[in-house]
């Protein structure tokens, strides 16, 4: 169960984020870029497996196996992936603010609103 | 010295740091801090070089865990190679910022030394999760360096080239998160041993993962169809800055080599060759395309942005011939075609701003100042690129030409041949039209201010490159043979890499 409603996510957030990121808006697709990056948090996420209720950190008392920890590199990974993704998000808003203020809108190819050429 | 490995990432780092402290002393101080730094980094590409053609794989273990364990630097002759190649071409990059762009971009030199930082990373890690990071770093900076000092259509070109990059990440971390979840490492040597092992059921999603990793990667290199996004983004950016950019396409192609000679290596051939199977046809009609943009192109930086993504694709033709002749007379013109596209980018700016207000459409302009010397700049660059004899072009592709395999000579001969002399027709037309064909001079407008002999100076020594690989042709040759038949033996790679123990951590884990 737990592994549907997670990949389900996965799912959702991808298709939703592939939708934005094809739209002509660019703060649309900013936001599209940040829903395909929780998509990739979770599936790196979920690549250590999933458990409920078992530490990453080793413990004096327990054997250190997979049995009684879960795998602490993926969740190194997504933290880093989680800085990435939140730094370029500031890029892209600060890139497309810029490109609204100098060209006048807010096309992804800075085309005034209204004009379909 | 055992820390030598790591020291083209800490170079610049810690100078991209130190400048970014000095920053209010003035760009004098600056430039002080930039080409110390430049200098040691040379210093330590240079012993990085000779220590690599012994032929033995330097590996360093950052935090001292195992390569299967912790992130492991490594370096072959490819690697040393590539980032000598970068030091020898910021050298004149730096060149030529320092002739007044420093001061017009804010944090030049802070994120120029942090670029450096993330190629040489991107260059030398042998942990695939460290190449996203490295790739990054890079991307960071270069970000902030299109951008700085720019407005207006440079921010629609820095905003699709921001997207297009962030998507590309977005991609790579879920092929990290797949080929972690199914071979739980990201050493790329110890992925390969069990990428190997695995279980047939896996094999398709593993395949699934090397296709999602050479789209990340041709989208770096500029490969057919996602090349789209270079020729707007680098005739946009600053001069001094697209002549790094030059080897950031190169990053992509390096990546595919080495991604694709280790770590699918041994998973069958269904999983292991058909990547090189596509990218022969697809580096082919890249050539072709882009040789038909440079004839098409109607500014001077369109037509060298589309000389770049041809270098490219000759580059991944080379690859994927694998045989070590091939590969090395590939890397052989990696190297040349990086230092001649900057060339050229950077000849194409100083033509540009003596034609005034046409600057570099190429349409008929008043007759510009400096032609005899711009123009001869342009002719070698020009004869260079194109492949004619006597320079480093027409000994790269001689070798490349003389280095195919019986069953592909039709294919490959005819393509690189007949996109040479499309690149000849197109330079000669821009040739003929920037020098030959001018407009009376207007009586009002003053000359154009002659171009600074710090950028001349940095546009001869990228074209002196060439003309040291051309007379340096053997031992260069010889080198990259080498390195052509090192990174097609990945066993010997994987058994160093396996066999290289902690130096302090006691009991090994």
């Amino acid at each position: 169960m737990m592994e549907f409603a997670l990949a389900s996510a996965i799912g959702v957030l991808t298709a939703a984020g592939v939708y934005l990121l094809l739209r002509a808006r660019s703060f649309d697709v900013i936001l599209g870029l940040t829903l395909l990056s929780y998509a990739t948090n979770l599936l790196i996420f979920s690549a250590g497996r999933l458990a409920v209720g078992k530490a990453p950190v080793l413990q004096a008392d327990l054997a250190a196996n997979l049995d009684n920890y879960t795998d602490p590199l993926p969740q190194a990974l997504v933290l880093t992936a989680i800085v990435i993704a939140f730094a370029m998000t500031a890029v892209t808003i600060v890139v497309a603010m810029r490109s609204r203020a100098d060209n006048r809108s807010d096309h992804v190819d800075a085309r005034k609103p209204g004009c379909d050429a | 010295m055992s820390h030598l490995p790591v020291l083209p990432i800490l170079i610049p780092l810690l100078a991209g740091a130190l400048i970014l402290l000095v920053e209010r002393r003035g760009v004098m101080a600056q430039r002080i801090v930039a080409w110390i730094a430049m200098a040691t980094l040379l210093l330590a590409a240079a012993l990085l070089l000779v220590r690599a053609d012994q032929g033995t794989l330097l590996v360093y273990l950052l935090g001292d865990w195992p390569a299967r364990l912790g992130i492991a630097l490594m370096v072959d002759r490819v690697n040393a190679l590539m980032v000598m190649t970068t030091a020898l071409l910021a050298t004149a990059s730096l060149l030529y910022a320092c002739a007044g762009w420093d001061r017009r971009a804010l944090h030049f030199h802070a994120l120029f030394q942090l670029l450096l930082a993330g190629l040489n990373g991107a260059f030398l890690t042998g942990d695939l999760f460290n190449l996203f990071v490295f790739f990054e770093v890079l991307l960071i900076a270069s970000y902030g360096l299109m951008l700085s000092g720019g407005r207006g259509l440079r921010m629609r070109a820095g905003l699709h080239y921001v997207v297009f990059n962030i998507m590309a990440s977005t991609l790579f971390l879920i092929a990290l998160g797949l080929l972690y979840g199914l071979t739980g490492t990201l050493n790329m040597a110890e992925m390969a041993l069990r990428i190997g092992a695995a279980d047939p059921a896996d094999l398709a999603l593993i395949r699934a993962a090397s296709a999602i990793l050479v789209v990340v990667f041709c989208s770096k290199a500029a490969l057919l169809p996602l090349y789209l996004w270079l020729p707007e983004t680098y005739s946009r950016a600053p001069a001094a800055v697209v002549a790094l950019f030059t080897v950031m396409t190169k990053v992509g192609v390096y990546a595919v080599l080495r991604v694709y000679s280790l770590v699918f290596v041994f998973a069958g051939d269904a999983t292991a060759d058909w990547v090189w199977a596509w990218l022969l046809p697809a580096g082919m009609l890249t050539l072709v395309m882009a040789s038909l943009g440079a004839l098409a192109g109607r500014t001077l930086r369109g037509t060298v942005a589309y000389l770049v993504i041809a270098s490219a694709a000759t580059l991944f033709i080379a690859f994927a011939l694998r045989t070590p002749a091939a590969v090395g007379a590939g890397l052989y013109y990696l190297v040349h075609s990086t230092f001649v596209t900057a060339a050229l980018f950077l000849i194409v700016d100083l033509i540009r701003r003596q034609r005034g207000a046409i600057a570099d459409r190429l349409e008929s302009a008043a007759p510009m100042g400096s032609a005899t010397l711009l123009g001869l700049l342009l002719l070698i660059g020009a004869v260079s690129v194109a492949g004619l004899p006597p320079l480093s072009g027409f000994v790269g592709k001689l070798a490349l030409l003389g280095a195919v395999p019986a069953e592909h000579t039709w294919a490959v001969w005819s393509v690189i041949l007949v996109t040479s002399l499309m690149t000849l027709v197109a330079l000669s037309r821009v040739g003929s039209q920037v020098f030959w064909r001018a407009e009376p001079l207007p009586r009002d407008r003053p000359a154009p201010t002659p171009p600074r002999r710090l950028e001349v100076a940095a546009a001869m020594v990228l074209l002196g490159y060439g003309v040291l690989l051309t007379v340096a042709a053997a031992p260069a040759m010889r080198y990259v043979q080498s390195a052509g038949e090192q990174i097609l033996a990945p066993e010997t790679y994987i058994e160093q890499v396996r066999n290289t123990p902690p130096k302090l951590r006691k009991p090994s884990p």
